[in-house]
């Protein structure tokens, strides 16, 4: 028999080649004849182009040709996920053409490109390009750009509102409000990142003029997505001349779903100059500036609560920065997966949420790890902490009176925030959320706070200790509900998987998901070993590749573990189903008597009886001996539309300690309980988690992405903009509680991004009770040393430090 | 990510790297690499000519001299300096690790820092507490100059373009003297917002003889505080008094300013600094 390795923390097969070099990434690709492209990318944040004259460069060394926007007949990128919802949402749609025509929207948008036969002659040839500017006012504060009198970016973006958006029950929230025994309210900023994955994007374009089919090799989490939105919206050719290649993708964290103007250009490139491929790599800075930026939300909050701390409205205005043009989901980021999962793990009886989105002259936002969930969390976290606060309740309390009981479930929210137009609901699935907090109130010492904090006061530290009680939406999502959530086109999210079984016993297992470092390639083999009992090291996983794989929506939302897994077991079941058929008939037994074990196929009864499913490969792949009406091969294709979501949840708790002299935070101590269902693979489980924790802790000590008043990005290079170092951080301990999903039958949940849910929550949560002896009552992310000392300066209390800084 | 087109010439000897710089004003010197390679890959620095220096085995190697002081060449890497004798040197010891990353220590060199001279610049705050000597060679000869005063300005030295920093001169290590450097680093870049370097030589009866204070990341060159040291020389090395001559540290300075800290932040975090650093190096005299 095969070892079941379903649940068991298998060593990743992908590992060998990716930590011996051995990976193949975008930039490992070298085609025959291949060129190389280079964009000239715009120094202003908002000008007019008055002309480009591209004759130097034509003429310099190695440039094959120089292509500017106006030779370019393709469409503007499209624009797959309006906000939408209620009736009646205009969305003021502009996004990106494969270069800028008329004007530039923000520092980085590309307005030429010149192929060269090297990278390097390409990139010398851009300095050769004379573009005569004329600049504009530009404007990068969202809550400026909607003022009177802002630069103005769009003519069909009136006062930049790209939309105006609500969701929830505003007369009952207003009622709750009216009635309110305690109201708190804070202004929240939660501030603009930019992803930055180790390996940047890149694409090869290459038009083959004997066949007229275009092939694209692109560093992306969804090759059938680009396939279908280059054909049907970009470039106007028929989706069956494109093929789309993902190689190996080093990391993504959301910025490679999208549809990119360099993906439309690298094809038109290659067929302008006769098909040769051309490759375009981004470099590091500018990744910085041409890739998309996540978060960058002004949040104002209210809470309506009683006196004893029970939460009986939350109002929730946002605005939200999705810069100078439309990524091609942006504006369903801060509006289905942010307003409609506002309450948390909370009861919360009345909701109302508004969000407007607004045009800037900055580089568009969209899906960055989280994507509307760590927002949405971290508004609904500090809230509970700022009721706390005022009421004098400590945090862990007020989160217990508010919890969903754990009978709550499937729970509807009340004020429909999981509603879409069409009455399709999501439900959260499953959840238990005292045990999962008090586990990890007991792990970090929580009752000891006091004196901890009494003990970091007399080395010159003030210690805090943050919260987290997050839930996740994973496995996004049912095509029934995200299709009404939003508008026009919008996205089915089903997956698809074909499982192969050779004459040889050996399995090929293909899938329309698209790994970018999460180890698919071991986790789905453990799941078809363990359907199939066949082992795992006679399976393999493919994906990727258009030509050759089910169309698929691609990895995102935490998706792959619910809806991938969900597909896969399907095909799985239809295998299996058959090869029962197949054995019957070799046993001539009836396929009712036949019971399957692992790869064993039995007659009842007669256990000496049997046949494998390697046997029965074998056998009906020959098909020398198939009955009548059964087709050969055991090859099955399945589609997954699941049912619902699922929510993981837990609870997350940060200790810091802040210098009082310096303002510098230290993370001293991070306590995770995790609840993601049952696991695939314990292992990569944790690793999800570490990588998502750290993710979070950036964004709440050091990432921050700055702009000047002029639209120019100061923090435009690894040099300014600060990544988290692992010798920053604790050891993290985790650990975890079980609540099976019923969605699907492994009762998984999904990890993707629940660290980074979580924790940036947790760790400013930390850092402002840290700050609470001061009189600080609320300070916004990231808690830069320089930022929490001007805190302290300013602050109502002194420290009663006697080494206090001076100012 | 690709630097403009330059020419490159390996040098086979010390003389001749001095023979190319005196000819070609376009030349540049290249030792580790690693803060010239970057700027030239982001086309801030763009040298018509680079000449390697990097395999010169004479300028390579830490020894003693016959006074006891360590001659540093130019050439010895961070890590090699940390494996030198250097390492008894508690400000080399603490200021060392603080470089950059591993990989760069173990490529980037003692000259090439000091010449490069970018403001924030670790190294430079220790040389200059520790009074260090530089060795400067050109086609004309060798002169000896010291690290106070070298650093005039960002990326700006007393070096002419025709010489070469061939080594360091540090003083040996005594038991009556103590070293740190403390420093709040920029999270992104690693380099200090504020650094200072302290060295304190204490009498038997507990007083303070000589002190050193260097000071990087705070103003447009790497400088040394003489009014700290003076503060300090002739106190008992208490906590008032060093908190008094700490206050001293940026004096009447032009201090920089970026996103990661104002010209306040930075000031007040020099202030503190040099109080660690100078109360760390008491506390190694001892």
């Amino acid at each position: 028999m095969t070892a079941d390795v379903l649940g068991a923390p298998v060593k990743r097969v992908e590992d060998p080649k990716f930590i011996t070099g051995r990976g193949r990434y975008l930039d490992d690709i070298t085609l025959p004849a291949m060129t190389h492209m280079a964009i000239l990318r715009s120094p202003y944040a908002h000008a007019n182009i008055r002309s480009i004259d591209i004759s130097a460069a034509k003429a310099a060394p190695g440039v094959v040709t120089v292509i500017v926007g106006a030779d370019i007949p393709y469409n503007p990128l499209p624009m797959a996920w309006p906000a939408g919802g209620a009736s009646g949402i205009q969305n003021n749609i502009s996004t990106p053409r494969a270069l800028a025509t008329d004007s530039v929207k923000w520092t980085g948008e590309g307005v030429a490109a010149v192929i060269a036969e090297s990278a390097a002659q390409a990139r010398d040839a851009l300095d050769l390009i004379e573009v005569e500017w004329e600049p504009l006012p530009a404007v990068v504060d969202a809550e400026k750009a909607i003022a009177d009198g802002a630069p103005q970016l769009h003519e069909n973006a009136p006062n930049n509102h790209v939309f105006d958006w609500q969701v929830g029950d505003k007369p009952g929230t207003d009622a709750a409000f009216a009635n309110a025994e305690v109201v708190v309210s804070q202004r929240l900023v939660n501030h603009r990142l930019i992803p930055n994955p180790m390996e940047v994007r890149g694409d090869i374009g290459w038009y083959n003029p004997g066949t007229g089919e275009y092939t694209i090799w692109m560093s992306s989490q969804t090759p059938h997505i680009q396939r279908l939105l280059l054909a049907a919206f970009v470039m106007g050719v028929p989706e069956q001349k494109i093929r789309c290649i993902s190689p190996d993708v080093g990391g993504a964290f959301g910025s490679k779903i999208f549809c990119y103007a360099d993906m439309a250009l690298v094809l038109f490139a290659s067929k302008a100059i006769g098909g040769r491929p051309v490759k375009w790599v981004e470099a590091r800075r500018e990744s910085f500036g041409s890739t998309i930026h996540g978060r960058d939300h002004i949040t104002y909050v209210d809470v309506a609560a009683t006196r004893a701390g029970e939460v009986k409205g939350l109002r929730v205005r946002t605005l939200a920065n999705l810069g100078g043009r439309l990524s091609t989901i942006g504006p369903g980021i801060p509006t289905t997966l942010y307003g409609r999962i506002l309450s948390g793990p909370y009861k919360i009886p009345n909701v109302h949420c508004e969000v407007t989105g607004v045009y800037t002259n900055t580089t568009f936002v969209d899906a960055y790890r989280g994507a509307g969930r760590p927002e949405a969390t971290y508004v609904v976290e500090r809230a509970m902490d700022l009721l706390a606060d005022e009421l004098g309740i400590d945090p862990a309390e007020v989160r217990r009176r508010n919890f969903l009981p754990p009978d709550s479930f499937p729970y509807d929210n009340p004020s429909g925030l999981l509603t879409a137009v069409n009455g399709s609901k999501l439900y959260i699935d499953s959840g238990n959320y005292e045990p999962a907090m008090d586990k990890a109130l007991a792990m970090a010492g929580y009752a000891d706070t006091a004196a901890k904090k009494a003990e970091a006061k007399a080395r010159g530290k003030l210690l805090g200790v943050g919260l987290s009680t997050y839930i996740e939406v994973c496995g996004v999502a049912p095509s029934k509900w995200i299709g009404a959530v939003g508008e026009g086109w919008g996205a089915a999210m089903w997956e698809s998987s074909n499982i192969k079984v050779h004459l040889t016993g050996k399995v090929v297992v293909t899938m329309g998901t698209q790994p970018q470092g999460q180890g698919h390639e071991t986790t789905y083999a453990q799941i078809i070993s363990h359907e199939l009992g066949v082992p795992m090291e006679d399976i393999v996983v493919q994906h990727s590749d258009t030509q050759g794989t089910p169309f698929g929506y691609g990895s995102y939302g935490s998706r792959t573990s619910n809806v991938g897994t969900g597909a896969a077991i399907k095909a799985a079941a239809r295998i299996r189903e058959k090869a029962r058929r197949y054995a019957a008939h070799m046993l001539e037994a009836s396929v009712d008597d036949i019971e399957v074990d692992g790869a064993e196929y039995r007659v009842k009864g007669s256990p000496d009886k049997k046949k494998t499913i390697q046997e029965i490969a074998f056998a009906l792949d020959l098909a020398f001996d198939a009955p009548e009406g059964m087709e050969p091969y055991l090859d099955e294709t399945a589609y997954h539309d699941t049912p619902n979501c699922t929510f993981p949840f837990g609870t997350h708790i940060a200790t810091v300690e802040v210098d009082e002299e310096t303002g510098n935070v230290e993370l001293v101590r991070y306590v995770a309980v995790d609840d993601v269902g049952k696991k695939i693979n314990p292992m990569i489980v944790d690793g999800q988690l570490h990588g998502g924790i750290v993710q979070g802790i950036g964004q709440a000590l050091w990432e921050e992405a700055v702009y000047d008043d002029d639209g120019q990005l100061l923090s435009g290079s690894l040099l300014d903009y600060a990544l988290p170092r692992a010798a920053w951080l604790p050891n993290f301990e985790l650990d975890e509680t079980v609540t099976p999903s019923p969605v699907n039958p492994l009762g998984v949940k999904g990890v993707g991004e629940a660290g980074c849910i979580a924790s940036t929550a947790a760790v400013a949560n930390a850092v402002n009770d840290a700050l609470s002896p001061l009189g600080i009552r609320h300070l916004d992310m990231p808690f830069t040393a320089q930022k929490v000392w001007g805190a302290m300066q300013a602050a109502p209390r002194s420290s009663g430090s006697s080494k206090g800084g001076q100012a | 990510m690709i630097p403009a087109a330059f020419e490159y010439t390996r040098a086979s000897s010390v003389e001749e790297a001095l023979a190319i710089l005196a000819s070609d004003e376009g030349a540049k010197l290249i030792a580790g690499g690693q803060s010239l390679l970057p700027l030239m890959k982001l086309r801030l620095a763009q040298p018509a000519r680079l000449v390697d220096i990097g395999r010169l085995p004479e300028l390579r190697g830490v020894s003693r001299l016959d006074d006891g002081r360590l001659s540093v060449g130019a050439l010895t890497t961070y890590a090699e300096l940390m494996d030198s004798p250097a390492v008894h040197l508690g400000v080399i010891r603490d200021a060392v690790p603080s470089i950059a990353d591993v990989q760069v220590r173990n490529r980037g060199t003692v000259g090439g820092a000091v010449a490069h001279a970018d403001p924030a610049s670790d190294l430079p705050a220790a040389l200059l507490a520790l009074d260090a000597e530089l060795v400067i060679q050109s086609s004309s000869g060798t002169r000896n100059v010291r690290a106070d005063g070298f650093f005039q300005g960002p990326f700006t030295t007393g070096l002419a373009h025709d010489e070469i920093l061939a080594a360091v001169i540090l003083p040996a290590p005594r038991h009556d003297a103590g070293s740190a450097y403390a420093a709040l680093e920029q999270r992104a870049s690693g380099y200090p917002i504020a650094g200072v370097a302290a060295v304190v030589v204490v009498g038997a009866g507990g007083m303070i003889e000589w002190a050193g204070v260097g000071v990087t990341g705070v103003s447009d060159h790497p400088y040394r505080a003489h009014e700290v040291e003076s503060a300090l020389v002739g106190t008992m090395g208490s906590v008032e008094a060093v908190a008094a001559a700490a206050e001293l540290v940026v004096g009447d300075r032009e201090v920089n300013a970026d996103i990661h800290a104002g010209r306040a932040y930075r000031a007040a975090m020099a202030v503190v600094h040099a109080r660690r650093a100078i109360e760390a190096a008491l506390a190694r005299a001892s």
